[in-house]
């Protein structure tokens, strides 16, 4: 049902429903809002919305409508102005935007508000973007009635944590930033306190401020109230200039602006001063996480490698390219097919395929170091063209299994909160609570480390084999089977969180087969989207890498050469160190001197995402492009650039001249890709709400997109037939599986290099059900000892009793050199 | 007037205690109406009375109720025991001396809304009559008067009282939902209104004491008895706070439509000291004041009749002003109020008042500028029409009609002309 009404005399035809406010900014007509935002539930509070609205007048007898003397109906307004923002618009309706009675109550709101801000705009963070500035210029009155003397003051540098800061001063009571909080992240961690003027935003977590989402207050706060610790006093808006790029820290693929700037400090060269938000409605909308915010600072890092290096009499030292070049060459010659590639999901697509095609070029093999499978069945199985998180309803489910998505994935949990909220069906099926539980319809428990079991039992509903009879779970699982029996569409998320390589490839055989079961593969919203550990672990399956099933040290047996690209294993786990001092030749690409760096014969340094220009290919599966956004630090290169460089000494043809280059032979060569260019990734159509620029005042200051929104690979279809597999048999006889579990703010070397999120870094210890504590006779503080094949570790250790029976949890990549669930002995350390 | 509807405690001495309030026919109509009538009757037995909400907005009790939305349960029913408008004291003395009457008022409200849940929501300072509130709830029940499947039917019903945490702002319905949620006092946008979207989003009703108060006798002595009391269209009686430069200050429940004159001077003893009337405050700060004309005085305290010479009835608390008094310290006295009392969720009356604040800070040192009285009237003006809820006018109005209606009490003020800069 749509409704025609007249908005300063055009006409205009909306949805029923829709509020005013947006009626006015689809016909391009602005209504000046601080407080009401196109992702928020209106709540009129700012009142600067004010219009007049004339309602045709009926007869209250007979209802019928009135006529004037024209015979056209007949219109009454109001007495009082009102906000557009509340109201949704009426057949019929005249409404006033541009009237002066329109127009003067606006202005009165505006001196209002301006009464008790400290219009410090040459100080202010925000001046330059800010919807006060624009709105005052576009609504307000030359000058102020109000005694300046009068003006209240308060503290103009509150922190709220140690990333946002709040200017009480400069706030205008919104409520922008609590609602954002409470409304779209749940997590309502700030509020108003006291009343009238002294409101004020406090905040209730400790750490301060506590959730993965809040830079976004800053984006929609309309004035300079919050800032982010990372670009207040950095830099003066005007002076920006932007880049596109995208997020390399989780598979979601946010969109983002990388805000840059010349600084003395970097000798007259671009430095990027901020992460911004990119509008991408179908990804990650206008909302990023804090991670993918704050921590693009090791790019800057003085630790950064800044030249090759060679070993020399067993030491590194510095060499030309030239140089390191020629002897990572001879290393690679001399094995032959005896030389191993491997790389993770952190390079981007361009980077995959010159490696790849050099290492097959030499007849030997590249292996993908993230030990996940599934990433063949995703181009079968995954979601299809279309998919949108945002479009899920009432006749959708997603299942989610053997992930914690606020930690691995941040804005696919928020969207798929949002999805839930809107009636979809969320299943989530873990060992243990996570988050995204309070959100589920259908909350379906495991054992530790049985996710295939649970998955299987799934299936075992949906159709499947009658011989999977014998994973037929408890009530809960049933009547999750039941939801996905009964959803038109159903998406599947699987991650691999207590699971080993063979694991999660009997998990994402039963995930691909209970979306098998639905009969609509390809479709979109239908299928299974894999949550890697790496933002393009799909891209590298996408290339043709794989992982070694039986692990890297296999990979390694009979290795002469290793070319080790944007990977650490020795870091991720010194004992693993003893494979590689055995090569003839260790090649080591990468932006820092990691661990196995310092093995290496040969290291290569390597260009970070904010310098480059390429691809990722996002566990949806859509291919999205990275812009540069600042000058290649001197003496380093990009990934795919090395690698062909490498490729020339070995007379192999690969593409060195230019990223985009590289993805023609991309789509040449790679079946999913075929045709794709840059040009299609950049391709852009306008979206709601708007955004930045012109529009700041009403959806924030993520940066609209005018870069590209990528392209989502259609998958190929179910094909031939799959098999399930049965689960891996857990080993008995130890007392508990230790699994680690994915935070977001690991001690990976992105959050190292970043001192800004150092105080949130999840502390390695080993987080045990009360129960267990008690059971093992430990006192409240102190250390364990873990052990297990013949290793131990002394731990401190923490309580929790969302552990499930029989296991422990360790925060991946916090330093516990262990990325799969293994049986340990855990005891009392005696100290 | 002889005989008292709301204040019984006046004509029947410890009614406050369970078992007079029994022999005086308490729990008679709620029984009657429990046991025999149907939800619909008992709405539109209080429809018919006239009975309309006594908290301020006098908007028809039974109407009310009948918004509920249909079918939608489990509903709430929220007595408004927040009486904070200033010069406003008849709640207390109700829930204090006849407690029993105003928990079966309640109770009856509760039936006809089919909620089997109510809170009486009262202010912070009402903390221990909050007490002894429970006390009574207590004896209710162990009387079998409150509890589970009433008189053998299917309505149950459980009180509770909750308190608030000293905020005029709760005494609004949507405000003191939000509280009693546990949330910060903040009005709710309407529509939805709470009897389609009330207390945790469910239909509910929320009703002032002395209209809660009422319900007992309308049910018991019928909706011809009630409706010849009063006027035609306002029903019943009222009870007046009476406040100020006034002889007898205190309550008097009379019949709506009672002169200000009658009230003033019969009732309340006059004006002390010999001095002449000069204006009246006909609803507390909330609403336009009066100049104490004999058109005003004659003028008929009902929902129809104060607005007719330019202010409202609201709750009905009079404050008396008489003629040694100077208005723009009443006003700015008003004024500190509802800066003070603002709850800032909405521009105009959070920074409005602040501003209006600030310029009688300077009226009452007297060294305003000739103009600022003109600023503050347009202050005041630019708020009214423009605010989230009704207290952002209530914030203006008193103010807004006093430069209007008695400048020269503000230009004393003014600098140069001001007794105190001369």
């Amino acid at each position: 049902m749509s409704v025609t009404l007249t908005i300063d005399g055009t006409e205009v035809t909306v949805p029923e429903g829709t509020l005013l406010v947006d009626a006015a900014k689809r016909r391009g007509t602005d209504v000046p809002v601080f407080c009401y935002h196109p992702k928020m539930k209106p709540v009129g509070m700012c009142r600067v919305c004010l219009v007049e609205i004339g309602r045709p007048a009926r007869d209250r007898a007979t209802g019928e409508s009135l006529l004037d003397e024209s015979g056209d109906p007949l219109i009454q307004f109001g007495p009082n102005l009102e906000t557009a923002c509340t109201i949704t618009v009426g057949q019929g309706w005249q409404v006033r935007v541009s009237s002066e009675k329109a127009i003067q109550g606006r202005k009165e709101i505006v001196e209002y508000l301006l009464t008790s801000h400290p219009l410090d705009c040459p100080i202010c963070d925000k001046g330059g973007e800010c919807p006060l500035q624009d709105l005052t210029m576009g609504h307000g009155s030359g000058e102020s009635r109000f005694l300046f003397d009068d003006k209240i003051r308060l503290a103009k540098r509150y922190p709220l944590g140690e990333l946002i800061f709040l200017d009480r001063e400069r706030c205008i009571q919104c409520a922008r930033c609590t609602r954002f909080q409470d409304e779209i992240v749940g997590d309502p961690v700030i509020g108003f306190y006291e009343r009238g003027r002294r409101l004020e935003i406090v905040t209730y977590s400790d750490p301060g401020f506590d959730s993965y989402f809040s830079g976004n207050t800053t984006d929609i706060c309309p004035v300079g109230a919050l800032t982010t610790a990372d670009f207040r006093f950095g830099a003066r808006p005007w002076e920006l200039n932007s880049a596109a790029s995208i997020c390399p820290h989780c598979p979601v693929g946010c969109n983002l602006t990388l805000s840059t700037r010349r600084e003395a400090s970097n000798a007259g060269r671009d430095v990027v001063k901020r992460v911004m938000p990119r509008q991408n409605e179908q990804v990650n909308e206008i909302w990023i996480c804090d991670k993918g915010r704050f921590v693009h600072h090791y790019a800057r890092s003085p630790e950064r490698l800044t030249s090759p290096r060679v070993r020399k009499n067993g030491k590194l030292v510095k060499a030309s390219w030239n140089e390191a070049l020629t002897r990572a060459a001879e290393g690679l010659k001399g094995a032959a097919s005896s030389a191993v590639g491997i790389a993770s999901g952190r390079l981007m697509n361009e980077d995959l395929f010159n490696l790849k095609e050099l290492m097959a070029a030499l007849g030997g093999r590249a292996i993908l170091v993230d030990s996940m499978a599934g990433g063949n069945l995703i181009q079968r199985y995954g979601v299809g063209v279309g998919s949108n998180l945002g479009s899920l309803g009432k006749r959708d489910a997603v299942l989610v299994i053997a992930a914690d998505l606020h930690e691995e994935a941040p804005i696919w949990w928020l969207r798929l909160k949002q999805a839930a909220e809107r009636g979809t069906t969320l299943i989530v099926a873990n060992a243990r609570a996570t988050r995204l539980d309070d959100y589920a319809k259908h909350r379906v428990r495991y054992g530790p480390g049985e996710a295939v079991q649970a998955a299987l039992g799934l299936l075992h509903l949906n159709g499947g084999d009658p011989e999977l009879a014998r994973f037929e779970g408890d009530r809960a699982l049933k009547s999750a089977a039941r939801a996905i029996k009964r959803a038109r569409n159903v998406t599947i998320f699987f991650g691999q969180e207590g699971l080993n390589y063979a694991g999660t490839e009997a998990l994402a055989r039963a995930c691909a087969l209970i979306t098998e079961s639905k009969g609509r593969v390809g479709k979109s919203n239908n299928g299974l989207v894999a949550v890697w550990p790496r933002a393009n672990t799909q891209g590298a399956w996408d290339m043709g890498l794989r992982p070694e099933p039986a692990g890297l040290h296999r990979a390694l047996a009979g290795a002469v050469a290793a070319y080790i690209v944007a990977a650490d294993p020795v870091g991720d786990d010194p004992a693993a160190a003893a494979p590689f001092e055995k090569l003839s030749t260790l090649i080591v690409q990468d932006l820092f001197l990691t661990a196995t760096a310092e093995l290496a014969d040969v290291v290569l340094p390597a260009q970070a995402f904010v310098e480059r220009a390429g691809t990722f290919t996002s566990g949806e599966r859509r291919v999205q492009r990275l812009y540069p956004a600042v000058g290649a630090l001197a003496g380093s290169l990009p990934d795919w650039k090395i690698v062909a460089n490498l490729a020339h000494r070995l007379e192999v043809d690969l593409e060195d001249k230019a990223a985009p280059l590289v993805f023609e032979r991309i789509a040449a060569a790679v079946p999913d890709y075929l045709g794709l260019s840059y040009d299609d990734l950049a391709a852009v159509e306008p979206q709601w709400p708007e955004v930045g620029g012109a529009d700041l005042y009403f959806g924030g200051t993520a940066y609209a997109n005018k870069q590209g929104l990528g392209v989502q690979l259609a998958p190929r279809g179910a094909g031939r037939p799959l098999k399930w597999k049965a689960p891996p048999r857990a080993s008995a006889g130890k007392d508990l599986l230790l699994t680690p579990v994915t935070v977001l703010y690991d001690r990976g070397s992105a959050l190292r290099h970043s001192r800004l999120l150092e105080g949130r870094i999840a502390p390695l210890q080993l987080i045990l059900h009360p129960d267990e504590i008690e059971r093992l006779g430990l006192s409240e503080a102190g250390e364990v000892e873990i052990s297990w094949d013949g290793r131990s570790e002394r731990l401190k250790f923490a309580a929790s009793t969302d552990v499930p029976p029989g296991s422990a949890l360790v925060p991946r990549g916090a330093g516990l050199a262990l990325s799969d669930p293994t049986p340990v002995t855990v005891r009392r350390s005696n100290s | 007037m002889t005989e008292h509807i709301v204040l019984r405690h006046r004509d029947i001495e410890r009614i406050d205690q369970l078992e007079v309030y029994l022999e005086n026919g308490g729990f008679r109509a709620f029984e009657s109406i429990v046991r025999k009538k149907s939800p619909e009757q008992v709405i539109d037995i209080v429809k018919k009375s006239g009975l309309r909400g006594r908290g301020g907005a006098g908007f028809p009790t039974g109407v009310k109720w009948s918004f509920l939305t249909p079918d939608v349960y489990p509903r709430y029913v929220v007595a408004n025991a927040d009486e904070s408008e200033p010069g406003t004291f008849k709640d207390r003395e109700i829930m204090e001396r006849n407690p029993f009457q105003f928990l079966e008022g309640v109770a009856i409200c509760a039936y006809a809304a089919q909620a089997e849940v109510a809170y009486i929501y009262c202010r912070a300072e009402f903390w221990d009559l909050t007490l002894e509130l429970d006390r009574k709830i207590e004896q209710l029940k162990e009387g079998g008067l409150l509890g589970k499947k009433l008189f053998g039917s299917d309505f149950s019903l459980e009180m509770y009282t909750h308190l608030g945490a000293g905020a005029y702002i709760c005494g609004e319905e949507t405000a003191l939902l939000e509280s009693l949620e546990g949330k910060l006092g903040q009005p709710r946008l309407r529509p939805p209104f709470p009897a389609a979207e009330g207390l945790y989003g469910k239909p509910t009703v929320v009703n002032n004491v002395e209209t809660l108060t009422n319900l007992p006798l309308i049910i018991d002595r019928g909706v011809d008895w009630y409706r010849k009391i009063g006027t035609e269209k306002s029903t019943g009686t009222k009870v007046f706070s009476v406040s100020g430069n006034i002889e007898l200050p205190g309550n008097y429940e009379l019949p709506l439509g009672t002169t200000f004159r009658e009230l003033i001077f019969e009732h309340a003893g006059g004006i002390p000291n010999g001095h002449a009337i000069k204006a009246i405050l006909p609803a507390g700060a909330s609403a336009p004041i009066l100049p104490a004309s004999d058109e005003v005085l004659d003028t008929k305290m009902d929902y129809e009749s104060v607005p007719e010479v330019g202010s409202s009835l609201g709750s009905a608390s009079i404050i008396v002003i008489d003629e040694t008094v100077d208005i723009a310290w009443v006003e700015s006295k008003i004024t500190d109020f509802f800066e003070h009392e603002s709850c800032g969720k909405c521009t105009p009356c959070r920074d409005g008042t602040y501003w209006m604040k600030h310029i009688f800070e300077r009226i009452m040192d007297d060294t305003a500028q000739a103009h600022e009285i003109d600023l503050l009237h347009t202050v005041g003006i630019g708020i009214q029409g423009k605010c989230l809820c009704a207290l952002g006018d209530f914030a203006a109005l008193a103010v807004t009609t006093a430069v209007e209606r008695f400048r020269p009490d503000f230009d004393l003020h003014v600098q140069g002309k001001s007794s105190k800069a001369a």
